[in-house]
């Protein structure tokens, strides 16, 4: 059976890169002004649906253009969330310190559970990863570990201040910090995909036979992709713990991964920009859904994945990339 | 030694509500070649209507089996309605419906019956039959019926033209189309016996784990551990994978201090990932060659 | 010229927005062996699953007074048309003995169906040894004589063939074309034959097509299109 996901005729039209600058040109010009112009409470969604993005994009590395299945990112950004709260919290470490150490431990326990998972393949990684999901809590909770994560209470973090004077407010602040990130990571995603190494590990989501008869070293990419995956879903899990100022074992479920997932499918699977899309959806939505009932979330993500996969297979963003298509067509 | 043996029952205790699951689960991936992620949230649907039936009044056995034909027309409703239109969708596609399966099912029973824990009545009885609560009378029940149903199934499979319709449409749909075999249907027909199948485990669990939207997540996992150590493609080693898994769980939580007792599920994916990487096809399992 | 088993008019088979097949005719003779000869890529497969309706097809197909082009595959291969697909469609999990059964799934009468399992051990005694086997563990020849056994099994008016030569040693090759023969003149099944053989399958067949991207170019008896000398420069080689 087929494990890659999506066809490769999707990626018939690529943006021209001049084009990608436009948009993010554009993005920042939206999202740049915005955190003077709204309230703290909305200041703070907006930092979380970065987060999330970072986390979607993640997942879309190791889904969308590897062709690997997870519905274990929960347990990364848990690892990675944990990793920023204990550094901060016993060893009064700098919030942006903690950036680059829980991406290392996420890329290192991504690598190291993407080993095994070489050789699983399609539903069987689903089902490992899955498995990771459901036990993470537990791990988290595990009673010799109680003394730096805190059992089930989990950490309390403090929001960092503005640096050097800077007139912002800490919600402000984490905002820009935020962004910064989530920009040097989507670049990084971008320059990633299109290089060399990001064409060997397309081929391998697209004919893993093929790939490894020209060359490409199936278990090294594999694992190396897992890793970034994992990583990049770290670093978002550290961010999102500084910004949440909070880090609890029953934040961390089955749930998130659902979530990460529901966001990679909105989004676009193989589609970088598409994680913005993906991640403010998971966050806005079930907000709206919550205030009709409770648990009702879980139906509106269910209900928009079915209708998502019938209506749009692509995404919103593979919806964006046929309009340019069409556009594009017609201007010729 | 005493102790042993003891956990090794309570084991087989726990071990049987696995089993059912691990049965669910393999039976299903028989049936539509798929493993799905919803399983445990359609046995828990299908136990809140067995207890809403009740609740209206039903008899035991009443609600019991008009639960299992409820449940085979909404699997085999789900199959027409929801799946159908994915028969030639790459798995990302099945893995997200069964995430969404897996949503919508556990929000709409929470929101129908709320999240509150619910009793679910048993038909066996609570005494003990063996040791001081080793093996209760519903423990030992359980185990019982997980027998039952698995030979019921395995006749079934290997004995009827159905079954093997079902197994050949599984297996490979256009050969399946090929002698005239009518895939929609058997395949449906899957999903409709494995929903029952679900609708038993989830009954007979119930009254061990109590009624709530949640009940099964874990389980699920149990489940799909019995069913990967047992084989994927063996309904007999899903049966003893469950059990196994049972009693392996009860040792680990006497015999190894700490992590034993409260990383249980780390267990389960510690036997899925073992399993999986050194012998995918499982203690028993037929192993499946691909040619390239 | 006999009566005609299968006749195909004008019809055009797409796979998503290409079209494959151009608005052909095609007519099988009943009891006859008829063969489809052209290069890779003609659209020789593609026929076959459109008389199988497994493509998007439009035109006119009638067998045996059935028009089946809009029906589902299943309920044209219970008209009695079996098809040994490209690749042969083994069930490889399952045992010869359930592959053989599968064949005869549609059928009722259990005592019919044991004495149709003998006469395919008559054609394919090495299927008898391995009864009991994983149909996956057969060797290509075996799997294709399997495949044959089991499209036997249904009991068909028309068996159509897919390229049954394919990557097997020609020696099996040839006992495999001689076996089809049999089966022609004893089991009153005509045989519809998709070959790259040419020459292979010219030898066997009574009529004969010729296919060029999605196009009939020639037909008539196999003897003549033998000895055509465009025919033999291109697709005999000699």
């Amino acid at each position: 059976m087929n494990t890659a996901a999506p066809v490769s005729k999707r990626r018939a039209y690529e943006a021209p890169a001049y084009w990608r600058w436009l948009g993010f040109l554009i993005v920042a010009a939206i999202a740049l002004p915005l955190p003077f112009l709204l309230k703290n409470f909305f200041i703070f969604q907006l930092t979380l649906a970065m987060v999330y993005a970072i986390a979607i994009l993640g997942l879309n590395l190791l889904t969308g253009f590897n062709g690997q299945f997870s519905l274990g990112h929960s347990a990364f950004f848990a690892l990675g969330a944990y990793t920023a709260a204990i550094l901060m919290d016993q060893y009064d470490v700098s919030y942006y310190w903690t950036l680059p150490v829980a991406g290392i431990v996420c890329f290192v326990a991504g690598f190291l559970f993407g080993l095994p998972a070489l050789r699983l393949e399609g539903v069987y990684l689903a089902l490992a990863t899955f498995a990771l999901a459901i036990s993470m809590p537990q791990i988290l909770k595990l009673s010799p570990l109680e003394h730096w994560t805190g059992g089930v209470q989990g950490i309390v973090l403090i929001k960092p201040n503005a640096p050097f004077g800077l007139p912002l407010n800490p919600d402000q602040w984490l905002y820009f910090f935020v962004f910064a990130v989530a920009a040097l990571l989507f670049f990084c995603a971008y320059n990633l995909v299109s290089s060399r190494t990001g064409r060997a590990i397309k081929a391998i989501r697209d004919n893993p036979v093929a790939a490894r008869t020209m060359g490409v070293n199936l278990s090294l990419y594999k694992s190396l992709t897992f890793g970034v995956s994992a990583l990049y879903t770290g670093i978002a899990g550290a961010l999102g713990g500084i910004a949440v100022q909070f880090v609890a074992p029953d934040s961390f479920t089955f749930g998130l991964s659902i979530a990460l997932f529901v966001g990679l499918v909105v989004g676009g699977v193989g589609s970088i920009g598409g994680a913005l899309f993906g991640a403010w959806f998971v966050l806005f939505v079930p907000n709206i859904a919550e205030q009709v009932s409770k648990g009702l979330a879980g139906a509106v993500y269910g209900v928009m994945l079915v209708l998502l996969i019938y209506l749009m297979p692509f995404g919103l963003a593979g919806l964006v990339r046929m309009a340019a298509m069409r556009f594009a067509r017609a201007k010729r | 030694m005493e102790l042993f043996l003891h956990q090794v029952l309570a084991g087989l205790a726990t071990g049987g509500i696995y089993a059912c699951m691990a049965l669910a689960i393999v039976m299903i991936y028989q049936a539509i070649d798929h493993l799905n992620f919803a399983q445990g949230e359609m046995a828990m649907f299908s136990t809140f209507i067995a207890w809403q039936l009740i609740e209206w009044g039903f008899p035991y056995w009443a609600a019991f089996f008009l639960t299992l034909a409820i449940s085979f027309a909404g699997g085999y409703m789900i199959e027409r309605v929801i799946m159908r239109p994915l028969h030639n969708a790459p798995i990302l596609s099945h893995v997200a419906m069964f995430i969404a399966l897996f949503a919508i099912l556990n929000s709409a029973a929470g929101f129908i019956w709320d999240y509150q824990v619910k009793n679910f009545p048993t038909p066996f009885g609570t005494k003990s039959i063996l040791g001081e609560g080793l093996l209760s009378a519903h423990d030992a029940g359980m185990i019982g019926a997980t027998v039952v149903m698995l030979l019921f199934l395995f006749l079934f499979f290997r004995y009827t033209r159905i079954g093997l319709s079902m197994r050949a449409a599984a297996a490979n749909p256009e050969s399946a189309r090929l002698v005239g075999i009518r895939v929609g249907w058997m395949l449906a027909l899957g999903w409709g016996m494995a929903a029952s199948i679900g609708a038993v485990a989830g009954m007979l669990i119930a009254p061990v784990v109590f009624l709530e939207p949640n009940m099964m997540s874990s389980i699920l996992l149990y489940g799909f551990a019995g069913a990967v150590v047992g084989g994927l493609t063996s309904p007999a080693g899903a049966v003893v994978g469950g059990l196994m898994v049972g009693v392996i769980e009860n040792l680990a939580g006497t015999f190894i201090p700490v992590i034993g007792r409260e990383l249980k599920l780390t267990i389960a994916l510690a036997l899925i990932v073992l399993v999986l990487t050194v012998k995918p096809s499982g203690l028993f399992g037929r192993t499946v060659v691909h040619r390239v | 010229m006999s009566t005609m088993l299968l006749q195909a008019k004008n019809i055009c088979a797409y796979y998503g927005p290409t079209q494959v097949l151009h608005g052909l005719d095609l007519a099988i003779a009943e009891g006859g062996i008829t063969t489809l000869l052209g290069a890779n890529g003609a659209g020789k497969t593609t026929i076959l699953r459109s008389v199988c309706g497994m493509v998007r097809t439009t035109g006119e197909i009638r067998f045996r007074g059935h028009e089946i082009a809009d029906k589902a595959t299943e309920d044209i291969v219970r008209l009695g048309i079996a098809h040994v697909p490209e690749g042969r469609g083994t069930f490889v999990r399952l045992t010869v003995e359930e592959n053989l059964q599968l064949g005869a799934i549609t059928r009722g009468n259990k005592v019919e169906i044991a004495t149709d399992v003998e006469r395919v051990f008559g054609y394919f005694p090495r299927l008898r040894e391995r009864y009991r086997q994983q149909a996956g563990t057969l060797s290509g020849g075996e799997q294709q004589m399997l495949a044959i056994g089991r499209a036997m099994m249904l009991r068909p008016k028309l068996l159509l063939l897919d390229e049954p030569s394919f990557g097997l040693a020609p020696l099996i090759v040839q006992e495999v074309f001689s076996i089809l023969k049999q089966m022609n003149q004893r089991e009153k099944v005509s045989i519809f034959l998709v070959e790259q053989n040419a020459a292979l399958a010219l030898d066997l067949a009574d009529q004969a097509y010729l296919l060029e991207t999605g196009r009939v170019v020639m037909a008539g008896a196999a003897r003549e299109l033998r000895e055509d000398e465009n025919i033999r420069r291109a697709y005999l080689g000699y």
